[in-house]
């Protein structure tokens, strides 16, 4: 694999990575299944993408996609909590309802970032290979979300929310208000979507409503790819895990495309990503089966 | 002080299965009473602790607390007020997080919650002295997760955690019930120091009529989501088993077996 390969793929991996740490807070800090992160993705480049091609600060540009996709996030968490709709189904109603507002925002089905100052610009001129430019940048942005997700999952709010995931009745009975606290998680959740969205057009130049789909499958098997490899004892430790999961898969990925003798074209990625996150969620329970069987 | 007026809970109303589990209750409770209660299967004391704190709420009739009107508000807004112990170990702590992030949570019980840290080196030594009067070693332990702990150290460490925090009530649904015997003593003995070291005022569902004898100094009975009978001071004293169930069918014209209560 050339390095141009390797480092593009790094480059997607370390964008999937904010897209983990979104699908962690939903599915396992709140245990809330959340498609909405398929809506919210391109919801978070239409914002950006429209924003910066009428001219505005690319960083501007790139909180606001952010702030979409929180609201994005309230409306699947708001339709749970107060219209008390299934988890799921409210997700997937936002993420619908997103296809339609991406394209009013963008007024077409995709934009072009033709020459448009991105957050990328200023450093396009730095002295080293050109390949290396947006994993850099792109590292420096997910390791400060990081660490301020590891401090907020640990301040007193956010030990409210991952009780409100695991056991809400205890979290009640401790004065937790459970149901702010979920449309709090899921609103940063697809924040950090949103985000992703944003830098992805930046990246790669383009917005496109067509773009989130899949990405939720994508999230989930980086978080449970970074399970499966590294540690989750602490929650420090589990976040790290998604990250690196989600750099892992896009390099695996990128190796499989790049052999020939596999076969693999890129539109196959959704079928293997659905059928590698069904293997990772039912591996565990066969081995119980099996060790079950084994006893009886 | 806690009073109670004519509470009424109706699951299923207006359905077949409409179940009217309380059925105008009317209590009051002291400050720093402890009260036991007894009942059978489905008597209605669960719903009963479930509507004080708020996890149920009334169709009709009133709680306050202090003279404060409580009936509408839901649990959370109660929890300053309220504090609790459930019946299954599993349900009164969070076995995904450890020993000191479970306590530090329970530390925030009737307080606002912000960004600062939730674990704070004099929070860890605070939830140390705690720990280690219970003698199980736990203090050594604040890190590891909650799902390690056995029934009986994690119904012990829900009891501390209940009690972190001032209350105006403690309610214990059959806290020891899922216990074996040694390690329910060991739970309950644990629950009579506090309560009297506090002073709580405390409500406690039991299973066994010679416990809600025992301990605490009124017992109640329910019975179809109304009180049976209510003894305490003089009355209470060197009443034994049979007698409650003599006082039982006295009041209520029905007989009822000891086993009826105790077995269910
Ligand atoms: N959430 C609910 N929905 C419908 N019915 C309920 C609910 N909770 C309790 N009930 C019913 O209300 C009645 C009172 O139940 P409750 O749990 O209060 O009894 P209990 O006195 O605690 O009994 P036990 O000794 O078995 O714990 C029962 O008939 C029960 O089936
Ligand atoms: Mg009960």
């Amino acid at each position: 694999m050339s390095s141009i390969a390797f480092f593009g793929a790094v480059e997607s991996g370390l964008l999937f990575g904010l897209v983990a740490f979104g699908v962690f807070i939903a599915f396992r800090v709140l245990d809330f299944p959340d498609l909405t992160v398929d809506g919210s993705f391109p919801l978070g480049a239409a914002v950006a993408a429209t924003l910066i091609v009428t001219g505005w600060n690319p960083w501007l540009a790139t909180a606001m996609a952010m702030v979409a996709g929180c609201m994005a996030g309230v409306v699947t968490a708001w339709l749970n909590v107060r219209l008390q709709i299934l988890n799921l189904l409210a997700s997937i109603l936002t993420m619908i309802a997103l296809y339609s507002i991406n394209l009013r925002i963008m007024g077409k089905p995709n934009v072009a970032l033709l020459g448009d100052e991105t957050v990328f610009t200023p450093f396009e001129n730095w002295d080293i290979p050109f390949y290396l430019i947006n994993p850099i940048i792109l590292t420096g942005f997910v390791l400060v979300v990081f660490f301020l997700l590891v401090r907020f999952m640990t301040s007193e709010i956010g030990l409210a929310m991952r009780a409100t995931g695991v056991n809400d009745k205890m979290a009640r009975a401790n004065g937790v208000h459970t149901g702010r606290l979920t449309i709090l998680g899921v609103a940063v959740a697809n924040g950090l979507v949103g985000l992703a969205g944003a830098l992805f057009a930046q990246s790669q130049g383009t917005a496109d409503v067509t773009m989130g789909v899949g990405t939720i499958v994508i999230g989930l098997a980086a978080v449970i790819g970074g399970e499966a490899i590294l540690s989750t004892r602490t929650i420090a430790r589990w976040i790290f895990a998604c990250l690196i999961g989600a750099v892992l898969y896009r390099l695996a990925i990128a190796v499989a495309l790049n052999a020939d003798w596999i076969g693999l074209k890129a539109q196959d990625l959704n079928l293997i990503t659905a059928v590698l996150v069904t293997l990772a969620i039912v591996m565990p329970r066969m081995k119980l089966l099996k060790r079950r069987g084994g006893q009886a | 002080m806690i009073q109670v007026d004519n509470l009424e809970v109706t699951f299923g109303a207006d359905t077949p299965l409409e179940n009217r589990a309380l059925r105008g209750l009317s209590l009051t409770i002291p400050e720093g009473q402890f009260v036991t209660v007894i009942g059978s299967n489905g008597a209605g004391k669960s719903t009963f602790l479930n509507a004080l704190a708020g996890e149920v709420l009334a169709d009709n009739g009133k709680i306050l607390i202090d003279d404060q009107d409580v009936t509408r508000w839901p649990t959370n807004k109660r929890a300053g007020l309220v504090a609790r112990v459930f019946q299954d170990p599993l349900a009164g702590t969070c076995e995904a997080l450890t020993i000191e992030e479970n306590m530090a949570l329970a530390l925030k019980r009737g307080h606002g919650r912000g960004l600062s840290r939730s674990i704070r080196h004099e929070y860890q030594k605070k939830f140390q002295e705690k720990l280690a009067r219970l003698g199980l070693g736990l203090e050594k332990r604040l890190g590891d997760r909650m799902g390690l702990l056995s029934g009986g150290q994690r119904q012990a460490v829900s009891l501390l955690m209940a009690t972190l925090q001032p209350m105006k009530i403690l309610l214990l649904d059959e806290h020891t019930a899922a216990l074996d015997p040694k390690t329910a003593a060991f739970v309950l003995e644990l629950t009579k120091n506090i309560i009297e070291e506090q002073n709580l005022t405390a409500l406690m569902v039991t299973h066994s009529m010679r416990q809600a004898l025992d301990v605490g100094e009124r017992t109640l009975m329910l019975h179809e989501g109304n009180i049976a009978f209510d003894v305490e001071g003089q009355d209470r004293e060197g009443l034994d088993v049979p007698d409650l169930l003599a006082l039982f069918s006295k009041t209520k014209g029905e007989e009822l077996s000891d086993d009826s209560l105790l077995l269910g």
